[in-house]
């Protein structure tokens, strides 16, 4: 057989590639996560406009939006490589380029992409606020922390949820490119098996369903969160 | 930062500069234009064309493009009935060729969407008063549709160019030496990673803001009949 059905499954191979896919999930997640946390943060400093942080900001924000992920992400890891690897031996651990290290790297460099384009959606969804509603809550004497988190926060939450779905999509997808430094999420289990097998057209195939389905089932749980979000606006 | 290491990764980051601006205007060129087509499609009344463009969106939207390279240059090529067929040989065979189809289908995708957007905005007054004039759909399209659709389009079609620009790094994986192909060679020859990365970043970013500014001016052109 040419495609090789029979190799995939022979060779224990479908495992592996859902093991890939819970790296690639977990990747996806925790990057998504810190990639919020930057998000919030710049986005609010971005929306104050704080004067010194708001060129620090911006000059991240450009830079990881207008160089390719590929390009960040080998930064990231050849630059550390280098320096893990003599802390490493310092404490005496000889060749640590396990995974550990490389899914941390990885975390680190998917959250900074993520975090470039949540500040965006944070900060358009902030700047969406109508002006009012936080005067009229500094009208009523609230103090400022309360308005955040009373006013500001949950309306902030609410319209950046399209753009937020938009971001986890790329996330997710941008995963796949960690695999081009070593990490075994998704595609590097493809990769290795094409490349043992011979047969890569069905494993790239197999990785593509994963990765649709994967992007399918989260597009779901996105509509479903915007539906939860709308019943409670009174029109 | 080295001088001397500046002086030799300069010419050569400068030659992956025209490959991944050719690679750029090429897959735009091609996408571009079957994006067209598919937004058309997607918004016929024809089932199968309508569901057609939905599906393509979906998969080309929902996987990586790292995956669609892999799939279409290692998987198509080890299909026997490619590599006899002369036509699609050259297209897969080819790093440069295979890169510029997969990007070239990626961008389309999004490119639909992007058009379909700015194709459901347009009253349907205007194509009715187009109708009752005797246009035929054909002229409709190109003296009505198309234009008001391309200029409401136009802001989000910059951001997809962009996108495009960075797709193109990911050719550097199947052999093809443009910016970033070049930059990975250099980073691990002379370990000057950071200098490395700021100079093949400079390129990229000179890239997006002459694109950026290209569509701002386009847009200028094509609004200029709004009082500014």
């Amino acid at each position: 057989m040419e495609l090789g059905f029979w190799q995939v499954w022979e060779g224990g191979w479908i495992s592996a590639i859902l093991r890939g896919a819970a790296i690639t999930i977990a990747l996806g997640t925790a990057s998504m996560a810190f990639g919020i946390v930057i998000g919030v943060a710049c986005g609010l400093i971005k929306w104050a406009r704080l004067f010194p942080l708001t060129l620090v900001v911006d000059f991240y924000t450009s830079i990881v939006r207008g160089v390719p992920e590929l390009l960040i992400i080998y930064l990231l890891f050849f630059s550390s490589v280098e320096v893990v690897a003599q802390i490493a031996a310092a404490f005496g651990y000889e060749g640590l380029a396990g995974n550990g290290y490389a899914f941390a790297i990885a975390v680190v460099a998917i959250a900074a992409i993520s975090g470039a384009y949540s500040t965006e959606v944070i900060r358009g969804a902030l700047a969406a606020i109508p002006g009012g509603h936080i005067e009229a809550a500094r009208a009523l004497g609230i103090p400022g922390r309360r308005i955040f988190r009373r006013i500001i926060a949950p309306q902030m939450l609410r319209i950046a949820v399209p753009g937020m779905n938009n971001v986890w999509q790329t996330t997710i997808k941008d995963t796949a490119l960690v695999s081009v430094v070593g990490l075994q999420e998704l595609m590097r289990a493809a990769f290795v098996g094409a490349g043992s097998t011979r047969h890569p057209f069905i494993f790239y195939f197999i990785a593509a369903v994963v990765y649709l389905a994967i992007t399918l089932v989260s597009q779901g749980g996105f509509d479903w969160i915007e539906r939860l979000l709308r019943l409670r606006t009174r029109k | 930062m080295n001088f001397e290491l500046v002086l030799l990764a300069v010419p050569t980051l400068a030659k992956g500069f025209w490959l991944t601006a050719v690679l750029t205007l090429i897959s735009v060129a091609i996408g571009f234009n079957l994006g067209l087509a598919l937004a058309v499609m997607r918004l016929s009344k024809n089932k199968a064309f309508s569901s057609f463009a939905k599906g393509y969106s979906t998969v080309f939207r929902g996987t990586p493009l790292l995956v669609q390279l892999f799939l279409f240059y290692y998987g198509l090529g080890q299909l026997s009935f490619v590599r006899d067929n002369p036509v699609l040989w050259w297209i897969v065979g080819d790093g440069v060729h295979c890169a510029v189809m997969a990007l070239a289908l990626n961008t389309a995708a999004y490119t639909s969407e992007i058009l379909r957007g700015g194709l459901m905005s347009i009253p349907g007054g205007l194509v009715e008063a187009a109708q009752a004039c005797g246009m035929s759909r054909l002229l409709c399209f190109r003296r009505i549709t198309f234009p008001l659709a391309i200029r409401q389009a136009l802001p989000a079609y910059g951001n997809e160019l962009v996108l495009v620009v960075k797709g193109t790094s990911l050719a550097s994986t199947i052999t093809v030496l443009e910016i970033t192909g070049h930059a990975k060679r250099l980073m691990s020859q002379t370990y000057a990673i950071l200098e490395v990365f700021a100079i093949a970043g400079v390129l990229y970013l000179l890239i997006n803001l002459v694109l950026i500014t290209l569509v701002r001016l386009l847009e200028a052109h094509l609004t200029r009949y709004l009082p500014r």
